[in-house]
C-alpha cells in the first residue's frame, strides 16, 4: 500500500489559477456589451481573434521552450491579456493590427521574460503602447458616438476592407485635448455632455466598473487598487476643474471616460505586475492615477492607462521594498534597507 | 494610562481580531457525536524519549525489568525535559532506535514494553488539598507526573508554570479554542470532563496567581461552552467564546484575540504576562495533582473516511498508530493519506508504527478522495491571497519568491523566522505551492547556514591556533639551533689552535715520567697526612703540594696514554683484527676520556697547561672517532653480529615494491615522452604503464598485509639493513652550519608553497585516479554510449593534466630546493640523507652488540662499548639533524 | 533647438545633483569593514583543505586579496565563488571543481581504529587538530571538529581513514526545496504492516 508524504497543509482551498482568471474573463463580460451596443461588433470580433492569437502563440513558445502545454494553457493567463487588449484596441483595428499587438505581448512581454508570474511589465499594456507608439493613426481612430457600424461593415473593418472615414470620430477625451477653438464652446460640446460624462463612453465605463464590482465581490482583487487608482484620477481632477474649469475636466468626466474603469479594475489590478502588499497596492495605484490625469491634461497622448501603468510596474519592486507590512510581534516594519 | 482608567470596564470582555486567518471545512462532525471511548491495549508500546520539546528524558530502567502502570521509566535531564511513566504494566522488551512521531520518518530511542495485559498500577495517591503544598513542591510534583503541554507542541508544563519571583501574570488563558479541522478532543473533553478540567485550572491558577483567568473556545463548540460555563459558575474564570478562524487555537493568535496583546518576535508570552496552557494539559493537572496519576494516557480523535469507527479515544501513550486504527476499524484499501496532527499543520506518517505521544491530538487516516494528491505547483500570479490570510501579517509570496531563490537574506529581512507555518497562505493559495514546506525548507537551511557558520569560525580558530603553534616551535627550533651554531663555531676556534698529538719517541719518556709524578704525590700526600696528624703549620702547604703532585702525575698518565692510542700497531697483536680495533678503541676511548677529565681538573685548578690538555683530549678524541670508524669497516667486511635473515619477506616485498615503482615510474616516463613526440605507441606504453602501475599497487597491498601479518619482522627491519660499506663520514657541525645560509625567509615562503602544490597534486592526482577508475569501470561494463565515453576520457585527460602539471610544478619546486641545499651544504640531499643512515644503522648495531655483551664480557669492554655507543649516538644525532634541517628549511617533507 | 538645449542642460543638472548625492551618501555611510582579507576568509568555508592551492582558507583569502582568482575552492561551490564575486565586484565566474564529487555532501573522517597502527601521520596532515592519538596508539578523529578536507586520508599509510557521509539526525533534518512549478510536491510511501 503506498501513502501520501507532503508538508501541511493536506487540505486546500477550493481556489485554482485558471479559475481566478476565468473570473476576470467573466467580468469583463458588461463591458464588451457595452462596447458593442455603441460601436458595433468590432470589439467583440478583435477579442475573439486576439484569444485565438494568444492561444496559438503562447502554444508556439511554449513549445519551443518544451513546456507542457496543458498545464500552463490550462491557467487562462493568456486569454485575459488577450481580451484585455481586445477591449483596449479601438473596435476598427484590423486584423494584423490585433495580431501584431497580441502576440508581441505574449511572445516578447510575457513568455521571454520567463511566462506567468515573472513578468514585470503587464503584457497587454505593452502591446497597447507598441502599436499606439508604431501606429499612432490606426490606434486613435475610435468610433464617434452615435456612429455605430452594422455587423458587416465591422467585418470589413476588421479585414481592413473599408475605410474607417464613414464612423471615425473623435472620443471625449481627444476633443477635449485638441480642441482649437473657443474654450467656451468646447464646454458646451456635446461630446462632453453624455447623461453624466463624455458621451457613449459614460456608459462603457459604467459597465466596466460593474464587472469590477463583481471581481471585487467575489474577492479576486482587493479593494485598495481600483480606489487609489479612481482617488487619484478624481482627486486632481477636482482640484484643478475648481480652479480652471474651463481648462480643466471635472473628476466625473475623467473617472468615466476613456479606459478610466478597464484600467482600475482589470489593468492595473494585474496582480503579477502590481506592488503586492496592501499599503503598496494603494500607492501604486493612486500613482498611476494621478499619472493619467496629469497625462491626460499636459501630456501629448489622449489617454494614459497604458503609460502609467508600465510606469508604475517599473516602481512596483521598489514600492514594495518600502510597503513591508508591519509583521506581527515586530514593533516596526522593515522598511527598506537591512535588518 | 488615564485609557486605559476609563477603558477597562467596557473592553473588559472584548474578543479583539487577528490579521487573517482562514475559514477551512471543520470535518468535526464525524468524530464529535459520540463519547469518549478507551483505547485499545496493545501488546506492546513503543515510548519515545522525546516525547516532548527539549532533551530527552533518561531511561530509568533496563532491557528485562519488569514495570508497572504509572510507574517512572525515564526520567527528565535538564529544565527543559519531561518524565515518561509505564502506561501499563508489562516487561522493558528494548530501548532502542523505532521511528517516531517526526515528518523524516526517522527514528529515535524508545522505550518498549510489552504489556503483560494485567493493567496493574503501582502504589498512588492524590493530594488532598494541594493549597498545603508550596508552589515549588506542586510545580515538582508536575515535573514527576511529566505533563507536556497537549496542544501540540509538548513544551514541558513544570517550565511554564514555574514562573520567577519577578514575574506577575496577568492572564491565565486556557487554550480551548481547538481550530484544526477534524479535531474534537478538546471539544469531547470539556463536554465530559469540565469539572476536571476547571479544577485543573483552579491548580494553575494557585500556582501562577492570575489576574485574570480567561478560557477561548471557538463558537463551533456549543456543547462545549455550556458545559465549561456550567462548571465555572460562581468561580473567577471567564469563558470567551471566539469565532471560529483558523488559526485561532495558536498560541500568539489567542493571546491577541482575548488581550489584544502581541507577543514579541522571538519571545515568549510570559514576557508579555500571560501564560497560556491547553485544556488537555489542565485536565492531566487535575489527575496527577488530585489522584496521583502521571500522565499515561491523552484522548486522541481518530477520524477520516477510511475509519469505521471515528470518535475520540483514550489511548495509552506509546500505542501504535497501527493498533490504534484497528481498534478504530480501519479500511485500509481506502487509506490514501495517514496524518498526525490536524490537517493544517499535521504531518504525514511513513510508518503507522509510529506511537501515539503526549502532543498527539488527532490521526487522520483520509481516503485519496477526502485529502487529494496535491495538484501540481503552479507559477506564483502574486495574487496577495496568501498575505491577506496570512495570521503573522507576513508577505508569503515574498518569503516564497526569495526561499524559492535561497535568497535566504531576503527571506529573513521578510521576517521568515516569524512565520508559523500554520499552513494558511498555502491553503488559499490559488497556484497550489507548497509554500509551507517552502518556508519550512528556508528555515532549515537558515539554521544550517548558522550552524556552518559557526562551525568554520571555530574551524578557522583552530586552524589558525594551529598555525600560531607550529610557527612557534618552529620559532624554538630555530633558536636552539642557532645557539648551537654559536657553540660549536666556539669549539672549533678552539680546536684549531690545538697543537698536534706527541710523537711515539716521547711515549717512553712520558711513562717514566709518570710513574715519578705519582710517586712523587704518593710522597706528598703521606707527608701531608703525617704532618697534619702532628698538627704541623705547613700541613696546608703540604696539601697544596700534594694536589699539585696529583695534578702532575694525571698529566702524566694521560700523556702516556695518548701515546700508547697513537701507537695501536706496535701495542696490538695482529691476529684478530677486530678484536685489536675494538681494545684500541677501548683504549682510545678511555684515553680521551681521562685526557678530558685531566684537562677539567687543570682548568678547575687553574693550570697554565689546560689549555694543552684540552687540545690533547680533542686530538685522542679523534683518534677515537677514527679507530671506531675503521673498527665498523671491519666488521661490515666480516660480520660478527647475526644479521637478520636475508629471506625476510617484507624485506623481499619492499624491495619488489620499489622495483615496481620505479619500473612504473620509468614507463610513464617513456610513455609522456613518447607522447610528447606524438609516437605512435604512446597509447601502448600508458597502457603498459598502468599495468605496472597495477602491478606495484597490487604490490604494495600485499606489502601493507605482510607487515600487518607480522609486524615483529617489519620492526626488526632496520638490523636486517646491509651495513653500511664505507666508513661514515660523520657530518659533524659543517652541515647545519652551512644550511643556516639560506635566507630563511625565502625558504620559508618555498615551504609553503611546496606544501600547498603538494596537496593541490594530490588533490587533482587522485581526482584523477578516481575519473580514471570510473572510465574503466565504464568501459568495462559498456554502459556508456560513445560520446559519453568521449566526454569522460577528456575530462580524465584533463584531469590528468592538471595533475600533471601539479606534479611538474612540484618537481620544479623541489629540484630547486634540493639545488639549494647542494649549493649551501656542498652536498645533495641524497648523500645527507645517506650519512643519516649510515649513522643510525651503525648506532643500531651497536646497541645490539652491547645488548649481547652485557652478561658476557669485562667490564672495561662494557665501559668502552657504553662509550661507543654514545659517541656513536652523538654522530647519528648530528646527522640526523644536519638532514632534518635541510629538508626543513626548504620545505621538503620526506616521503 | 532651445527645447533641446534645456533638456540637455536639465538631464545633466539632475545628473549633477544625483551624482553628488549618491556620493555623499557613499561617504557619510561607508561601513567601516574588515579588512578586505577578513571580509574575504569570512566567505570561504574554512574546511582548510587545500584544494585551492593554498595551505588554508587564509592564504587563499590572502592570494585574493592580491588579485588572484576567486573560483579555487571547491568546497564552498558556487554561493561561495558568487558571494566573493559580490564582495569584489569582479567577474561573475563558474566554481573551479573540475566535477568532483558533489560539494553539498558533507563528509567527515572516520579512522577504523582496530587497523590504525598509530604513525601519527593523519594529526601532523590536519590542519584543525581534529584528530586525536599518540605514537603507536591508536588515532581518531573528533566529528565535530573534523571539517571534511580529506587531507589525512592520503597520509594514512594502512588507509585506514574513510570519509564518510554526514547523515541528518533530527536535529539537522530539514524539509526538501519542493520540486517546483509544474510539479506536484508530494512524495509516495509504501506502507506494509498495516
Ligand atoms: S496566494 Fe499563491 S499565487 Fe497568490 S500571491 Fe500567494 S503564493 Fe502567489
Ligand atoms: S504559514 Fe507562515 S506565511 Fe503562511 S500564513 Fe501561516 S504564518 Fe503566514
Ligand atoms: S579550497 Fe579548501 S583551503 Fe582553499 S579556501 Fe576552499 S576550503 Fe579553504
Ligand atoms: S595516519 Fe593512519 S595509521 Fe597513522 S595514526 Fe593516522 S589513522 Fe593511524
Amino acid at each position: 500500500m503506498s501513502l501520501i508524504s507532503s508538508t501541511s497543509p493536506h487540505t486546500t482551498g477550493k481556489t485554482d489559477t485558471g479559475a481566478f482568471m476565468r473570473q476576470v474573463l467573466y467580468a469583463t463580460l458588461p463591458g464588451l456589451a457595452v462596447l458593442t451596443w455603441q460601436f458595433g461588433w468590432g470589439s467583440v470580433i478583435n477579442v475573439l481573434w486576439a484569444v485565438l492569437v494568444a492561444l496559438l502563440s503562447e502554444a508556439a513558445i511554449l513549445k519551443a521552450r518544451g513546456r507542457p502545454l496543458g498545464f500552463y494553457l490550462k491557467d487562462y493567463s493568456a486569454v485575459v491579456t488577450a481580451v484585455l487588449l481586445g477591449l483596449a484596441l479601438p473596435p476598427t483595428a484590423p486584423w494584423w493590427l490585433t495580431l501584431i499587438g497580441v502576440s508581441f505581448a505574449i511572445i516578447v512581454a510575457k513568455q521571454l521574460y520567463g511566462g506567468l508570474g515573472m513578468n514585470p511589465f503587464n503584457p497587454a499594456m505593452v502591446g497597447y503602447v507598441l502599436l499606439l507608439i508604431s501606429f499612432p493613426a490606426a490606434m486613435t481612430r475610435w468610433i464617434a458616438p452615435g456612429q455605430t457600424p452594422e455587423p458587416a461593415q465591422s467585418w470589413q473593418l476588421f479585414l481592413g476592407q473599408a475605410g474607417v472615414d464613414g464612423f471615425s470620430g473623435a472620443t471625449p477625451l481627444d476633443t477635449f485635448r485638441t480642441w482649437a477653438g473657443n474654450a467656451s464652446e468646447l464646454s458646451g460640446h456635446a461630446i462632453l455632455h453624455g447623461q453624466f460624462a463624455g458621451l457613449g463612453w459614460e456608459w462603457v465605463n459604467l459597465a466596466f466598473l460593474l464587472g469590477g464590482l463583481y471581481l471585487l465581490a467575489r474577492r479576486i482583487i482587493t479593494w485598495q487598487i481600483p480606489a487609489a487608482f479612481l482617488l487619484g484620477v478624481a482627486v486632481p481632477a477636482l482640484i484643478a476643474s475648481l480652479v480652471d474649469p474651463v481648462r480643466f475636466a471635472g473628476p466625473l468626466f475623467h473617472l468615466f471616460s476613456g479606459g478610466t474603469m478597464l484600467g482600475a479594475f482589470f489593468i492595473a489590478t494585474d496582480p503579477v505586475t502590481a506592488a503586492t502588499s496592501r499599503l503598496g497596492r494603494f500607492i501604486y495605484a493612486l500613482l498611476i492615477g494621478v499619472l493619467i490625469w496629469v497625462i491626460r491634461s499636459f501630456g501629448g497622448y489622449p489617454d494614459a492607462v497604458a503609460f502609467s501603468v508600465l510606469l508604475l510596474n517599473l516602481c512596483a519592486p521598489f514600492i514594495d521594498y518600502y510597503t513591508q507590512p508591519r509583521t506581527y510581534g515586530h514593533r516596526k516594519a522593515n522598511r527598506g534597507v537591512g535588518s | 494610562m488615564l485609557a486605559k482608567l476609563f477603558g477597562g470596564t467596557h473592553r473588559k470582555n472584548r474578543v479583539y481580531d487577528f490579521h487573517g486567518g482562514v475559514h477551512p471545512p471543520e470535518n468535526k462532525q464525524q468524530s464529535n457525536g459520540t463519547a469518549i471511548q478507551p483505547g485499545p491495549l496493545p501488546a506492546r508500546l513503543i515510548l519515545p524519549l522525546n516525547m516532548h520539546i527539549g532533551a530527552p528524558a533518561k531511561p530509568l530502567v533496563a532491557p528485562g525489568d519488569k514495570v508497572l502502570k504509572g510507574q517512572m521509566i525515564a526520567e527528565p535531564v535538564g529544565a527543559v525535559s519531561a518524565a515518561i511513566h509505564a502506561p501499563t504494566s508489562g516487561t522493558v522488551s528494548a530501548i532502542g532506535p523505532r521511528p517516531i512521531q517526526h515528518p523524516s520518518g526517522m527514528d529515535a530511542i524508545c522505550i518498549v514494553i510489552d504489556s503483560d495485559g494485567e493493567d496493574r498500577w503501582v502504589d498512588h495517591q492524590g493530594i488532598a488539598d494541594y493549597t498545603e503544598l508550596s508552589p515549588g513542591e506542586l510545580v515538582d510534583t508536575i515535573r514527576q507526573a511529566g505533563i507536556a503541554g497537549m496542544g501540540g507542541a509538548g513544551f514541558p508544563t513544570s517550565i511554564k508554570v514555574n514562573l520567577g519571583d519577578h514575574q506577575r501574570v496577568e492572564q491565565l488563558i486556557i487554550n480551548a479554542v481547538e481550530c484544526e479541522p477534524y479535531i474534537t478532543a478538546d471539544d469531547r473533553l470539556m463536554r465530559e470532563r469540565a469539572a476536571d478540567i476547571v479544577a485543573g485550572i483552579h491548580i494553575l491558577q494557585y500556582l501562577l496567581n492570575p489576574r485574570r483567568t480567561l478560557i477561548g473556545i471557538e463558537d463551533n463548540k456549543p456543547e462545549a461552552i455550556s458545559a465549561i460555563k456550567r462548571a465555572c459558575k460562581g468561580c473567577d474564570i471567564e469563558v470567551r467564546v471566539v469565532p471560529t478562524k483558523y488559526p485561532s487555537g495558536g498560541e500568539k493568535q489567542l493571546i491577541q484575540l482575548l488581550t489584544g496583546k502581541e507577543v514579541a518576535s522571538g519571545q515568549l508570552p510570559a514576557q508579555v504576562g500571560v501564560v497560556c496552557q491547553n485544556v488537555g494539559t489542565a485536565f492531566a493537572i487535575q489527575r496527577a495533582v488530585c489522584h496521583g496519576e502521571p500522565l499515561l494516557s491523552r484522548i486522541t480523535t481518530l477520524t477520516g473516511d477510511a475509519v469505521a469507527q471515528p470518535g475520540n479515544y483514550e489511548t495509552l501513550l506509546g500505542t501504535p498508530v497501527a493498533d490504534l486504527l484497528q481498534h478504530g476499524g480501519v479500511h485500509s484499501q481506502q487509506l490514501g493519506r495517514l496524518v498526525m496532527g490536524g490537517p493544517m499543520m499535521g504531518f504525514t506518517l511513513h510508518n503507522p508504527a509510529v506511537p501515539v505521544v503526549k502532543t498527539t491530538n488527532c490521526i487522520i487516516a483520509a481516503s485519496p478522495q477526502e485529502l487529494p494528491e496535491p495538484p501540481p505547483e503552479q507559477p506564483c500570479i502574486r495574487c496577495g491571497s496568501c498575505a491577506e490570510a496570512c495570521p503573522a501579517n507576513l508577505l508569503p509570496q515574498q518569503l516564497y519568491w526569495h526561499a524559492k531563490n535561497d535568497d535566504l537574506d531576503k527571506a529573513l529581512h521578510h521576517n521568515l523566522m516569524d512565520c508559523i507555518e500554520c499552513g494558511a497562505c498555502a491553503y488559499v493559495c490559488p497556484s497550489h505551492i507548497p509554500l509551507v514546506q517552502y518556508y519550512r525548507y528556508a528555515k532549515g537551511e537558515v539554521r544550517q547556514r548558522a550552524a556552518d557558520q559557526v562551525k568554520a569560525d571555530k574551524a578557522r580558530q583552530r586552524f589558525e591556533a594551529r598555525q600560531a603553534r607550529i610557527e612557534q616551535e618552529q620559532a624554538e627550533k630555530e633558536a636552539r639551533r642557532q645557539a648551537r651554531l654559536e657553540a660549536n663555531r666556539k669549539k672549533k676556534e678552539a680546536g684549531a689552535a690545538a697543537p698536534t698529538g706527541p710523537s711515539a719517541e716521547q711515549a717512553a719518556a712520558l711513562k717514566q715520567a709518570s710513574l715519578e709524578a705519582s710517586k712523587a704525590y704518593k710522597a706528598a700526600v703521606k707527608a701531608a697526612k703525617t704532618a697534619e696528624a702532628q698538627g704541623d703549620d705547613n700541613a696546608a702547604d703540604l696539601k697544596a703540594e700534594a694536589e699539585r703532585l696529583k695534578a702532575v702525575a694525571d698529566k702524566a698518565k694521560a700523556a702516556v696514554r695518548d701515546a700508547k692510542a697513537d701507537a695501536p700497531a706496535v701495542a696490538a697483536p695482529a691476529d684478530d683484527a677486530v678484536a685489536s680495533l675494538k681494545k684500541q678503541v677501548g683504549d682510545a676511548s678511555s684515553a680521551y676520556k681521562a685526557a678530558v677529565k685531566a684537562a677539567k681538573d687543570a682548568e678547575a685548578s687553574g693550570a697554565d697547561d689546560a689549555g694543552d690538555l684540552r687540545a690533547r683530549a680533542e686530538a685522542l678524541k679523534a683518534t677515537a672517532d677514527r679507530l671506531k670508524a675503521e673498527l665498523r669497516d671491519a666488521k661490515a667486511n666480516a660480520p660478527t653480529t647475526p644479521a637478520a635473515p636475508q629471506t625476510d619477506p617484507v624485506a623481499e616485498l619492499k624491495k619488489q615494491v620499489g622495483d615496481a615503482s620505479s619500473a612504473y615510474k620509468s614507463a610513464v616516463k617513456a610513455a609522456k615522452e613518447a607522447e610528447a613526440q606524438g609516437a605512435d605507441n604512446a597509447a601502448e606504453l600508458r597502457a603498459e604503464a598502468d599495468r605496472l602501475k597495477a602491478v606495484a599497487d597490487q604490490l604494495k597491498a600485499d606489502l601493507r598485509d605482510a607487515k600487518a601479518n607480522a609486524p615483529a619482522p617489519a620492526k626488526a627491519a632496520p638490523a636486517g639493513k646491509a651495513p653500511p660499506a664505507d666508513s661514515p663520514k660523520v657530518p659533524e657541525s659543517d652541515a647545519p652550519q652551512s644550511v643556516a645560509g639560506v635566507d630563511p625567509e625565502q625558504a620559508a615562503k618555498r615551504q609553503k608553497r611546496l606544501k600547498a602544490l603538494k596537496t593541490a597534486y594530490n588533490m587533482a592526482h587522485k581526482q584523477y585516479k578516481d575519473a580514471h577508475a570510473a572510465l574503466e569501470r565504464a568501459e568495462r561494463h559498456e554502459e556508456l554510449s560513445a560520446d559519453e565515453f568521449n566526454a569522460m576520457q577528456q575530462k580524465v585527460d584533463k584531469l590528468k593534466g592538471k595533475a600533471d602539471v601539479a606534479r611538474d610544478a612540484l618537481d620544479a619546486l623541489v629540484e630547486e630546493a634540493k639545488a639549494d641545499i647542494r649549493a649551501h651544504t656542498g652536498k645533495d640531499l641524497k648523500t645527507l640523507k645517506l650519512e643519516a643512515a649510515r649513522a643510525e644503522s651503525a648506532l643500531a648495531d651497536k646497541q645490539q652488540e652491547l645488548a649481547q655483551r652485557r652478561d658476557s664480557a669485562a667490564e672495561e669492554t662494557l665501559e668502552a662499548l657504553e662509550a661507543e655507543l654514545k659517541a656513536l649516538e652523538t654522530e647519528a644525532h648530528i646527522a640526523r639533524k644536519a638532514l632534518k634541517q635541510a629538508v626543513e628549511e626548504q620545505g621538503l617533507v620526506e616521503e | 533647438m532651445t527645447a533641446v538645449l534645456i533638456a540637455i542642460a536639465a538631464l545633466l543638472g539632475l545628473a549633477a545633483v544625483f551624482g553628488a548625492v549618491l556620493g555623499f551618501a557613499s561617504e557619510k555611510f561607508k561601513v567601516e569593514g574588515d579588512p578586505i582579507v577578513d571580509q574575504i576568509d569570512d566567505l570561504l568555508p574554512q574546511t582548510q583543505c587545500g584544494q585551492c592551492g593554498h595551505p588554508g582558507c587564509r592564504p587563499y583569502a590572502e592570494a585574493i586579496a592580491e588579485g588572484e582568482e576567486h573560483n579555487r575552492c571547491p568546497p564552498g561551490g558556487q554561493d561561495t565563488v558568487d558571494a566573493l564575486t559580490d564582495l569584489l565586484g569582479r567577474d561573475a565566474m563558474t566554481v573551479d571543481d573540475d566535477g568532483a564529487e558533489d560539494a553539498d555532501v558533507t563528509k567527515v573522517a572516520y579512522i577504523r581504529e582496530d587497523e590504525c597502527i598509530g604513525c601519527t601521520k593523519c594529526i601532523q596532515a590536519c590542519p584543525v587538530d581534529a584528530i586525536v592519538g599518540a605514537a603507536k596508539l591508536m588515532h581518531t578523529v573528533i566529528v565535530d571538529e573534523c571539517t571534511g578536507c580529506d587531507l589525512c586520508v592520503e597520509p594514512c599509510p594502512v588507509d585506514c581513514i574513510d570519509m564518510l557521509e554526514v547523515k541528518p539526525t533530527l536535529q539537522t533534518w530539514g524539509w526538501n526545496r519542493p520540486a517546483g512549478i509544474g510539479q506536484r510536491p508530494d512524495s509516495r510511501i509504501e506502507v506494509v504492516n498495516l
